[in-house]
């Protein structure tokens, strides 16, 4: 892979990992409000999938999209003034976590209802067929929305039609607190796109380079007309399902309260906000944006003093995203009435 | 030069005159193509479009509402068929939450020139499933536009007009109106969409109504006139934006409203009219208006209680009578 590449993989994935935590630090300071979904340790997905897309292809998102915006070079500046409801926003400030769209960049939107990205990415796709265009339609979607009547009913009409989709499952596990054995009769999840003859495979998500690699001959399949592609990402997400979810379910924090034999220290916890550090990312297995720098290091891709300027340059671009989104103006009201209307233009109703 | 035609003839030659026009124009949903649609609607439309524009759907509402959504917004007009209201509410998340919504959410960035048909409405022993018109449902969503044709000449209009906006708008049809004969003028400009007609002229009360209903407030309007009592009639034509403006004028003159609808009365669209009426027009209002609405309870197979469930002309006949000359209603109930 081109040492370009593999820059700009590491780039994207140290800015997501940077933007996020800001993310939540702003939530703390009440700069931000309302359910936010943060994406620490799925990184490698958006960052491998989105840049092995043309520009003319279409993104469909969720609504834990920041990242998936971000890498499809939303500038952090207005996804963030987005997150503070500000008129700058991508969404002007009327869409926020989970509803950014971005018409110039093909952003078709995030969508907080499990599963409902997948008849809107079928929806694309079923414009771009018709039209015959070399086009391909991204749809995100997490393991917990593969048991939604709305993923099966698109993933059938995608099959039936041979739309040009590639469905991309991010599975972290968890189904906000329900772990993928507890809400899945198949948990292998790619093989459920059988039922549909679209060709899956399941891919690790915790490593940028396959995801990448997967992801670009899954495309090539799409645009050739093949029809609709699956690629389950095997990924983790680190924190919680929402900051409202310490995401203590999980097992090496329930873990850490067996050991404790302490159920009011176990209590305390469900109230506080954590956030793994460093240490203990070190201690549950290396990080794997750690592990694609150590990667470029030794592959002679990169120097110690490259990488740190990369994470100066993150760093600069959130301070600054962050300035601008304090300093952008709240939207009016009268706004949100020409939003809403956005496409009326001279119709006359009554 | 009008033409005779049904109701879903008029629907009909809408559909083609649209597709004809605009080749972003496609229609989709459960045997629209090969079939011809349940109610004939879509007749034709496949041995001239092709796949494609006149596509057949699995029985996936939900999927293939979500797809009209998707294709509206890289700039197809999809005109989405329901086959029978009921049917709409596994298609409440796609027009609810995505095409309601995702013009405000995107900042205005993204047109949503969705159009969803779909006939409701208690027909011949249907049974419950079958038989309701839910419309106050959509009129709760801010975002959603709904036209209700009572006529061949507004159905074909307003399915023309909702094709060309773009705007998510719901066409609500109604099962018992598809094979009513009427004039159709092809070429003659329509009033806007959601602009309420006065079908008929009278002071001494307002009959305020929509859909199939408003045949039957013209069916009562035409005995009242026997006994001496002459209704203005407006049919709505359309449920969300609703034409206050013409409702006041009426009532300005008349100083008594009579709501009838079909659907079921608690909470439903003859609320909504009945608040915003009074709220406008209270110093014109010589009465309380009156509801004409049907039975809050689902629909009796049986076809005498499928009957009595929702209003037929000799009660809003009544209704009249009881709102207008009080005194000789109740001496006529005895």
């Amino acid at each position: 892979m081109e040492r370009e590449t593999l820059h700009h993989l590491l780039h994207d994935m140290l800015l997501a990992r940077a933007f996020e935590e800001r993310a939540a630090a702003e939530y703390m300071k009440g700069n931000i409000s309302g359910f936010m979904h943060l994406y620490p340790g799925e990184e490698a997905v958006a960052a491998g999938v989105i840049n092995a897309a043309n520009p003319s292809d279409y993104i469909v998102s969720t609504y834990r999209e920041h990242v998936h915006a971000l890498v499809r070079g939303i500038s952090a500046r207005k996804v963030m003034a987005e997150l503070f409801g500000r008129a700058d926003g991508v969404s002007g400030g009327m869409g926020g976590s989970m509803h950014m769209f971005d018409r110039e960049r093909r952003f078709m939107g995030g969508y907080a209802i499990v599963g409902e990205s997948c008849p809107i990415a079928v929806g694309i796709a079923y414009a771009v067929a018709m039209r015959n265009l070399p086009e391909a339609v991204i749809c995100f979607f997490g393991d917990g929305a593969m048991n939604q009547g709305a993923f099966h009913e698109a993933l059938n009409m995608a099959g039936l039609w041979h739309l040009p989709v590639l469905f991309v499952c991010e599975n972290n596990h968890y189904a906000i607190g329900t772990e993928v054995h507890r809400h899945s009769a198949v948990s292998d999840l790619y093989k459920r796109a059988a039922a549909y003859n679209i060709p899956a495979e399941r891919v690790d998500g915790m490593d940028v380079l396959k995801v990448h690699e997967a992801t670009l001959q899954a495309l090539d399949h799409v645009r050739r007309g093949d029809g609709p592609q699956f690629i389950e990402f095997e990924t983790y997400r680190y924190r919680g399902h929402s900051m409202s979810d310490p995401g203590t379910y999980r097992p090496a924090v329930e873990l850490k309260a067996y050991q404790a034999h302490d159920p009011i220290s176990a209590a305390i916890k469900e109230f506080e906000f954590s956030y793994p550090n460093p240490d203990e990312l070190a201690q549950d297995g290396a990080d794997h944006i750690d592990r694609l720098a150590r990667h470029l290091i030794d592959a002679g891709h990169a120097r110690e003093a490259e990488l740190e300027a990369i994470k100066a340059d993150v760093k600069k671009t959130i301070e600054d995203a962050v300035a601008f989104a304090a300093a952008s103006q709240e939207p009016t009201m009268d706004a949100a009435w020409q939003a809403l209307r956005c496409n009326r233009h001279q119709e006359v109703l009554i | 030069m009008a033409e005779e035609l049904l109701y879903w003839q008029a629907l009909n030659r809408a559909m083609d005159l649209a597709m004809e026009a605009d080749e972003t124009v496609f229609t989709l949903g459960e045997d629209v193509g090969l079939y011809g649609g349940s109610y004939r609607v879509t007749e034709g439309l496949y041995a001239k479009y092709g796949e494609w524009r006149v596509r057949d759907t699995p029985i996936s509402e939900g999927g293939f509402t979500g797809l009209g959504v998707g294709a509206a917004l890289v700039g197809l007009r999809p005109v989405v068929e329901i086959m029978t209201i009921n049917f709409a509410m596994l298609a409440i998340d796609s027009i609810a939450n995505a095409a309601a919504k995702i013009p405000l959410m995107s900042g205005g960035q993204f047109p949503m020139a969705l159009v969803v048909r779909m006939p409701g409405g208690i027909a011949r022993q249907l049974g419950a499933q079958h038989s309701q018109r839910i419309e106050q449902m959509f009129m709760n969503v801010p975002g959603l536009r709904i036209a209700v044709p009572s006529t061949p000449q507004d159905a074909f209009w307003q399915l023309r007009q909702a094709i060309a906006s773009d705007e998510p708008i719901i066409l609500l049809e109604h099962e018992m109106l598809y094979f009513n004969k009427g004039p159709v003028d092809i070429d003659a400009a329509p009033p806007p969409i959601h602009r309420a007609v006065v079908r008929r002229t009278g002071a001494d009360l307002t009959i305020l109504s929509y859909s199939r209903m408003a045949l039957f407030a013209e069916q009562a309007a035409a005995e009242l006139t026997k006994d001496g009592i002459e209704a203005d009639v407006i049919d709505l034509r359309s449920l969300n934006p609703i034409d206050w403006d013409t409702c006041a004028t009426s009532l300005k003159k008349t100083h008594r409203l009579l709501i009838v609808e079909e659907d079921s009365r608690f909470a439903g669209a003859g609320a909504e009219l009945a608040a915003g009426l009074t709220e406008r027009c209270f110093s014109s209002l010589r009465v309380p208006p009156q509801r004409l609405a049907g039975l809050d309870i689902p629909t009796p197979y049986n076809g005498k209680l499928e009957a009595a469930t929702i209003p037929q002309v000799p009660d809003i006949v009544a209704a009249a009578w009881a709102l207008c000359r009080p005194e000789a209603a109740k001496a006529a109930a005895g």
